[in-house]
């Protein structure tokens, strides 16, 4: 066995993107927003967006996105990330412009904003954060909770029969004629975090060759309020969220083949 | 600039692209359609935004965003509109970011009708969304009027960094009348400090409604107060009419407030010691000209076209110095002077009784 | 001095044109002068009107419950107007329309069948000038000429080519009621 020896020069190999602030998170342990933010903020600084780029943050978990995040930031009422975004980005059509919005505020109380900025073609991308539950509340049912989900507000777990079935956002945004690109990715492994982390740097290179709307939702776990360990709510993901939520691109325009 | 025959709606509308509004966000909603649709042509002619947007509570967060890239920014509804709105407004007020908003009035609550009225005079100056704060509240009562107070609340949008709403009602937003538009200003060049554009060598910066602690929360109430006591200080506006030898007074704004002239002018033909007190601003009331008048007065007479909404803050100002009594309409009902006269003889009357009563 | 003309009939009989026909001759004129419409469902109803008051003061009410005149184009307008004109007011109404008549004898009344000289003239749609044009013959507080420079200057600036169809059927009203008075006295 040979001895190790000490490099001539040190290499950095990680490090914190220049997009993301050096500070503390209020996400809890385990809890996947961290490795989302990590994603957004590399594919910003690989693309060279940094300083054009402008964050809308939403209501829930992520509320303080903003200090999370070295960008230009805004604070959006809950659910009303998109049309904030609509009137940045129509105000400033040359900079960036992303929302970064959890299940509630996308899929429920936002329901009429992101459909209608993706009706529109609105040139935004969306990080589209689903872990099937409301996270700052305290664990809520959400529209994306799964059926039979045991939740804080459907105890006995998800009754379709009273409350629906979960939607599958992805499947209906890549609907609109305005969506330029709509994929779904997962973070609970390694393999499917750099999947994702391509589909954002796609969502990015979208918007700036002003394609039209981009999303990508990522299937994110919520340990606290599934009361699982970290790993356990990583398996949590594929078990049970995969089979509802099959992976893969909803909408890819033809032009943003070309990219 | 010539006197044109403008109607009302188109007028803001004009006014506003003078003023220099770069982006507008707005919902058809009658009787404020006509502005919109104004807006719809003209923008693009320009190369500036205009958006129709799904709803008032997206146009709204629209004008929210615009507002913190530092964009002249503004959507105009009637009170339906202006209900789903008030979240919105709020947020605007909570992050400091100037933004214009017209409201021509409707006969109201609920979907009530699209007539004239005054209903919404508590939603604008009171209720404007949770939490503690009044937007500044301009009235005009002409069409020239609501051409200026459009230029105005772009500059005290902009001055105090607050929200600014043109409180019009259906007959100012339908009539015609001639009036004269000024001329248009020069679009800004430069973004204010505050503005977001991207943290370009420069650290970023975050625009948001939030403090968490207690103190943190109340800091920044008590900045918005100590504005607020600036703009009451600096923005009152009003109009009076033969109040120097007056005994009654009538206060009316807006619309009532131009039927309540007529009304005064017939009262002095029967030579009746009657004047008119006119708020151009709501918020802040002209507390100031009004405490003045009330000193040397024996009553007054409130009309508005409503069940009697600013007549709480005329109380204020009399603080029981003088009886305030009240004429109004609803629903979108609008009194001619006729029986605005009739009002006004009778609270006469009812005065001169008092004062025969009172001892000597 | 005030006066407040409603003119109403079907939508399309241009009730609206000539009450701002009017209001914009009276503000060349320095007169004080609002118009305002019927707005909302009414104009996809029966009627469309709208009230142009003119006069030497500053005008409070745009609005009005008794017009001192009013230009009636139709049988639902007539029903709805006709009462409401103020004592001593004028009624002027389109006969080729309307056959009831009015019974008031507070009102002047002034009967022309507007809509059939239009179509005399070859254009049934100046039926609204015609009747403006009688109006202002039988109650003169403006001069047809006023009319005309208005509709020059402002409503027909765009559009040259209408004036003077307008201008003839504005005379044709004129003249109706002159022979219409030649033959009462």
């Amino acid at each position: 066995m040979e001895t190790m020896t000490a490099p001539l020069e040190l290499q950095t190999v990680y490090q914190r993107p220049n997009a993301l602030e050096d500070t503390y998170t209020n996400y809890c342990p385990g809890c996947t927003h961290g490795v989302a933010h990590r994603l957004l903020a590399e594919a910003i600084d690989e693309l060279g967006l940094r300083d054009r780029t402008i964050l809308v943050a939403p209501v829930g978990c992520a509320v303080f996105a903003y200090e999370y995040f070295d960008l230009d930031g805004c604070e959006a009422a809950h659910g009303r990330a998109p049309a904030m975004a609509t009137g940045v980005k129509r105000a400033l059509p040359d900079r960036i412009v992303v929302t970064y919005q959890g299940d509630g505020d996308l899929a429920s109380i936002g329901a009429g904003e992101i459909l209608h900025a993706a009706g529109r073609g609105e040139k935004i991308s969306v990080v589209f954060v689903n872990n099937a539950i409301y996270g700052m509340t305290g664990g809520q049912m959400a529209p994306t909770s799964l059926p039979g989900q045991k939740t804080s507000s459907s105890p006995k777990g998800r009754d379709v029969a009273m409350t629906g079935n979960p939607m599958r956002m992805s499947e209906l945004l890549a609907q609109m004629e305005g969506s330029a690109y709509v994929a779904r990715r997962s973070l609970h492994d390694p393999a499917n975090i750099r999947k994702a982390k391509k589909a954002i740097l796609t969502a990015l290179k979208v918007q700036e060759a002003g394609l039209g709307f981009s999303m990508v939702e990522l299937l994110s776990s919520c340990p606290t309020n599934w009361k699982l360990t970290p790993s356990e709510a990583l398996k949590w993901i594929e078990t049970n969220m995969l089979p509802i939520y099959p992976l893969g691109d909803y909408k890819v325009a033809d032009a943003v083949r070309d990219l | 600039m010539a006197r044109e025959l403008l109607k009302g709606n188109v007028a803001i509308a004009e006014a506003a692209l003078r003023a220099g509004v770069e982006a507008y966000f707005g919902y058809p909603i009658t009787p404020q359609t006509e502005l919109l649709e104004h807006l719809a042509l003209r923008m693009p002619e320009l190369g500036r935004v205009f958006l129709q947007a799904e709803s008032e509570i997206a146009a709204i967060n629209m004008v929210y965003g615009s507002a913190c890239t530092g964009t002249r920014t503004m959507t105009s509804s009637s009170g339906p509109g202006i209900s789903l709105m008030q979240e919105g407004m709020s947020y605007i007020a909570g992050s400091e970011v100037p933004a214009v908003i017209v409201d021509v009035m409707r006969g109201g609550p609920g979907l009530g009708n699209i007539l004239p009225s005054q209903g919404d005079y508590f939603q604008v100056t009171r209720s404007a969304g949770h939490g503690d704060y009044h937007p500044i509240v301009l009235a005009p009562a002409s069409v020239q009027e609501a051409i200026d107070f459009t230029m105005l609340a772009f500059d005290l949008a902009e001055k105090y960094r607050h929200l600014v709403i043109v409180a019009a009602d259906g007959m100012i937003g339908q009539m015609m009348e001639p009036a004269e538009l000024p001329p248009m200003r020069p679009l800004p060049t430069k973004r204010p400090d505050w503005a977001l554009t991207g943290a370009d060598e420069r650290p970023k910066r975050v625009i948001s409604s939030i403090y968490m602690s207690a103190e943190a929360a109340e800091r920044f109430n008590l900045k918005v107060q100590a504005r607020l006591k600036e703009i009451r200080r600096n923005e009152q506006r009003s109009t009076e009419y033969e109040t120097d030898d007056a005994r009654l007074l009538v206060v009316g704004y807006g619309s009532a407030g131009r039927i309540a002239h007529s009304a005064v002018v017939a009262a002095r033909e029967k030579g009746l010691k009657v004047g008119l007190f006119r708020p151009q601003t709501l918020y802040p009331f002209p507390e100031a000209s009004l405490s003045k008048i009330i000193s040397r007065i024996q009553g007054c007479l409130v009309v508005e076209m409503n069940a009697g909404q600013m007549i709480e803050d005329v109380q204020l100002v009399a603080a029981g110095q003088v009886p305030v009594r009240f004429y109004g309409r609803m629903g979108g009902v609008v009194p001619v002077p006729e029986e605005v006269l009739a009002a006004i003889e009778q609270a006469y009357d009812s005065m001169s009784e008092l004062s025969l009563a009172a001892p000597a | 001095m005030q006066e407040e003309f409603v003119c109403a009939g079907f939508g399309g009989q241009g009730v609206l044109f000539a009450g701002q026909a009017l209001a914009y001759a009276a503000m060349d004129a320095g007169r004080s002068v609002t118009w305002i419409p019927s707005y909302g469902p009414e104009m996809r109803g029966g009627t469309a009107y709208c009230v142009t008051v003119i006069s030497d003061q500053i005008i409070g009410s745009p609005v009005v419950r008794q017009p001192s005149a009013a230009l009636i184009f139709n049988i639902p307008s007539f029903d709805k107007f006709e009462p409401l004109v103020a004592p001593g007011g004028i009624l002027a109404y389109n006969t080729s329309l309307i056959s009831q008549t009015s019974q008031r004898i507070d009102i002047t009344q002034v009967p022309v069948p507007a809509t059939d000289l239009a179509t005399m003239l070859g254009d049934a749609r100046m039926t609204n000038m015609v009747l403006l044009g009688a109006m202002l013959t039988a109650h003169p507080i403006l001069p047809l000429q006023a009319v005309e420079d208005a509709l020059r200057d402002h409503l027909l600036a765009k559009r040259p080519e209408r004036l003077e169809n307008n201008r003839l059927a504005l005379a044709q009203g004129a003249e109706f009621v002159r022979q219409m008075q030649a033959e009462a006295v």
